[in-house]
């Protein structure tokens, strides 16, 4: 084991650990995982219970929304990383880049988002309502896993967004640098992990017709 | 090392193995969407899935950092998807049988 | 702090308790990043959700000392046992060991001077503070405090009119501090041990620990995802559990019991880990097993993720599904097994000293010993049928998690209290108020074992009155439970304040590190970071006594 290294005589008591921090937050995103983990169990049954109602509710679904948020998705998971080896290069307006970009690009699969539920809501698919409860029962749960998963994802998201912000303005500050950048790497993480959920999501929900 | 060491060691890629794992994840996502419209039966989600983990397995060992990281990292993923693994199996043992 | 309980010590170091650093009064507590002021906040607000769960229990039981009305209606009834469960599961065990004492000794017995992040340590608190608040608040809303069980069973859960919701998002703020806490814990051992101290050089209550934090990482987002659900239901009415259209209520449970069964591992570990630290302290000899109690303490978290339907056999699952977890449900008891030896093992042949926390060690022994056996009989499929749902699985349960946790952090309280405090209880009243709570606890909760088999229900406001002789048993043993805890906690709190002081560093004679530093510890735990050479429980004193044998050839 090693020593910790006293950077600070005074402030001895508040030690600097990068890999910790990142360990910590790999942590995190193991309850993240699992969180949605059990919308995926739920997922996983239901589809195994009504296979032939997934496929007809599926193909309620617009496969070229979707694989163009999954586009979306994964270009900015690419600038997220970016990022991080701009600041490493000491290079930090291109890191200031490559975030901002990351979060239009984020806000582009909002505005898709949003334009697919208010479309399926204005056709009447949404839980409760009398053309969706009019449906086979497989048919319904699809329905209520769809908007309950995306909309979990969606929120996360969001919450990634401005915590992605947050370290564009820190790295603006210079809090975030080239010698201290796990901040950065940590947002990162759960940035990536947000897209790893969509992997997912995409081809159980628009790719099962 | 020392944990002053770890700070300043070189922790991440170079641009280009990045941009080249995003391409591979983009044709990877029309690879799926292609198999997606001819009709295998079950094997299409199958194969799906199996598109999919490969995909996460690239964001998780390139984009994570997980490739250059300590060891204790992936076997903390290891149990975590683990214990995923091995509830559904066990739920599973509810629903496919009698 | 006040000048008569501010402990000075010799090496000029002021202790955690009178350290000036941020702030003065209660600002410098409620705001401290330092892990043992952190643990004695937790400490504290358990203490006091302890008290509010004991008193529903003990008008739970006074409306059950006889058939019909007692003191108060059915629906009040329903309330006071939802409260209880909710209030003494996510307030009082899930947090209490790792939260109060681990909080405290973790780093410590681990050699660093703080957990890996100090910020997001007062952070689980403050969580714990509003999630807290949250489930009493639901007592006077509108609408009435839950009535559904701390289970929270759909489809009752969505339609009844009482505050589910808010009740569930308290469970969820809850679970998002035992989070934090198990985050804190894999980091700090993983990243903070001092120089020399190897895993197999930990002392026992941290693999306890590590392996709780495993399941509290793993397992509560599970109920987090399951409470959310309950939400959604309610306000939106999805129909994910709702069979009318097309859900299926028993995917709730299985959900529900895929966080709630490893929980109860949550509970019992670290109380196991004190056991261990204990039992070596008191029986003046090396525990018995060591690396058999560490990997049981991994193999516990990971078997008992794999059992949780055992809650279930009766709620409509497939008979492939009953076999399998039953099967897993009997293995799970195994590592326990392995560990009951192993104390035993290690106070036989011991120089046994007869204090408080060894008292409470050998409770726990005894009572654990019931639990856990009790749990093997509702594990058996055929029994379990007739045993679900009534008086037996409450005794079951109380058997394993007031009997065991309950008295694991009794017995903590008994053999760290004293360290973080700087002040020595009563030892004579201590150990009667041991003998009492014991004696009431049994004469509690044994009833219910007897009366469920004969087929009481549980939950259930009203009953037989061939019944009436256990419930009036019952009920007249939690009078002497409590009076033993009334006692035991007057002792020890009494002692905070007006105990003669304890400068002492190793106290009853430990050989883990929070005996090697000042009592009450400094802010930064050590002088200087400690080098490890030694296992944790090397009592050298009696092994050198024990003479060569003689080769015979």
């Amino acid at each position: 084991m090693s020593i910790i290294a006293h950077e600070h005589a005074a402030e001895s008591h508040v030690h600097r650990d990068d890999v910790g921090s990142r360990m910590g937050m790999w942590l995190f995103l193991f309850t993240e995982l699992i969180l949605f983990g059990g919308m995926f169990f739920l997922y996983a049954v239901y589809r195994f219970m009504h296979q032939e109602d997934f496929h007809v509710a599926a193909k309620e679904l617009n496969t070229i929304i979707g694989t163009f948020n999954t586009a979306l998705l994964l270009t900015s998971s690419l600038t997220m990383a970016l990022s991080i080896t701009a600041i490493q290069k000491r290079n930090r307006n291109l890191s200031i880049f490559f975030q901002v970009i990351t979060i239009i690009l984020a806000l582009g699969f909002m505005v898709n988002k949003y334009f697919e539920w208010t479309s399926k809501i204005h056709h009447g698919i949404f839980p409760g309502s009398e053309e969706l409860l009019a449906q086979n029962s497989g048919q319904i749960l699809f329905f209520g896993l769809y908007y309950v998963m995306t909309g979990l994802h969606g929120l996360h998201v969001l919450i990634g967004m401005v915590l992605i912000a947050v370290m564009t303005r820190l790295t603006k500050r210079g809090v975030i640098n080239a010698d201290s950048y796990v901040k950065l790497e940590a947002a990162g993480l759960y940035w990536h992990l947000v897209d790893i959920i969509w992997i997912f999501l995409f081809p159980l929900f628009y790719l099962i017709t | 090392m020392s944990k002053l060491e770890e700070h300043t060691e070189q922790h991440t890629h170079s641009y280009s193995i990045y941009i080249l794992v995003w391409l591979a994840l983009m044709i990877l996502t029309g690879v799926t969407v292609a198999v997606a419209g001819i009709n295998f039966g079950t094997f299409t989600i199958a194969t799906a899935l199996l598109i999919a983990s490969v995909k996460t397995y690239l964001v998780l060992s390139i984009f994570m950092h997980l490739r250059i990281e300590q060891r204790v990292f992936r076997v903390f993923v290891f149990v975590a998807f683990l214990f995923f693994l091995i509830s559904i199996v066990l739920l599973f043992s509810d629903y496919s049988f009698l | 702090m006040s000048a008569d309980t501010a402990i000075h010590i010799n090496n000029n170091e002021p202790s955690y308790l009178e350290y000036r650093g941020k702030g003065t009064g209660i600002k410098s507590w409620i705001f401290s990043t330092d892990h043992k002021r952190i643990s004695i906040l937790y400490l504290v607000s358990l203490l006091s959700f302890f008290a509010v769960g004991v008193t529903l229990g003990f008008l739970i039981r006074l409306e059950l000392i006889a058939p019909g009305k007692t003191i108060v209606e059915p629906q009040t009834y329903n309330s006071f046992f939802t409260l209880h469960g909710v209030i003494m599961i996510f307030l009082f065990v899930v947090p209490g060991l790792p939260a109060a004492f681990g909080n405290f000794f973790l780093p410590i017995m681990v050699g660093a001077k703080d957990v890996s992040f100090p910020r997001l340590n007062l952070l689980s608190w403050w969580l714990y503070i509003i999630g807290g608040l949250m489930a009493i608040t639901s007592i006077f809303l509108p609408g009435g405090p839950a009535d559904t069980g701390w289970t929270f069973y759909i489809p009752y859960s969505v339609r009844t009119g009482t505050n589910v919701i808010f009740t569930v998002f308290a469970a969820f703020v809850l679970g998002f501090s035992s989070i934090l806490t198990g985050l804190n814990f894999i980091t700090t051992i993983h990243r903070l041990r001092a120089p020399g101290m190897g895993w197999f050089k930990m002392p026992l209550f941290i693999w306890s620990l590590y392996s709780t934090a495993w399941i509290q990482i793993l397992a509560t987002p599970i109920i987090g995802i399951t409470l959310v659900l309950i939400a959604i239901e309610r306000i939106f009415g999805v129909g994910l559990f709702d069979p009318s259209l097309g859900g299926d209520p028993v995917l709730y449970q299985h959900l529900f019991w895929i966080y709630s069964h490893p929980a109860v591992y949550i509970m019992i570990l670290p109380a196991m880990g004190v056991i261990s630290e204990i039992l070596p302290t008191f029986a003046n000899r090396t525990i018995f097993g060591y690396k058999f109690i560490a990997f049981s303490s991994i193999g516990i978290a990971l078997f008992g993720s794999l059992v949780w339907a055992h809650h279930m056999f009766t709620a409509g699952m497939s008979d492939t599904g009953q076999f399998i977890f039953s099967l897993l449900t009997f293995l799970v008891a195994i590592p326990s097994a392995i560990k009951v030896f192993n104390w035993v093992a290690t106070l036989y042949k011991g120089s046994i000293d007869l204090q408080p926390p060894l008292y409470y060690a050998l409770g726990f022994i005894f009572l654990f010993c019931i639990g856990g056996f009790t749990g093997l009989i509702q594990g058996s499929l055929a029994v379990n049928m007739q045993i679900h749902d009534t008086s037996f699985v409450v005794g079951h349960f109380h058997y394993i998690v007031f009997g065991g946790t309950g008295f694991g952090i009794f017995a903590a309280l008994h053999y760290w209290l004293p360290k973080m405090t700087g002040r020595m209880y009563n030892l004579k009243t201590a150990k009667t108020a041991f003998w009492i709570a014991f004696i009431g606890f049994n004469v509690l909760y044994f009833p219910m074992l007897i009366m469920g088999w004969l087929g009481m229900p549980r939950r259930y406001y009203d009953y037989l009155p061939e019944f009436w002789p256990y419930h009036l048993t019952a009920t007249i043993g939690s009078w002497i439970l409590i009076t033993g805890l009334a006692i035991m906690f007057v002792n020890l709190i009494k002692s905070v304040r007006k105990g003669p002081v304890v400068t002492k560093q190793n106290i009853w004679g430990g050989h883990t590190l929070e005996w090697s530093v000042p009592t009450p510890p400094p802010l930064e735990n050590f002088e200087e970071v400690p080098v490890i050479t030694e296992g944790p429980y090397e009592y050298k004193e009696n092994e050198e006594a024990e003479p060569e044998l003689q080769e015979v050839k």
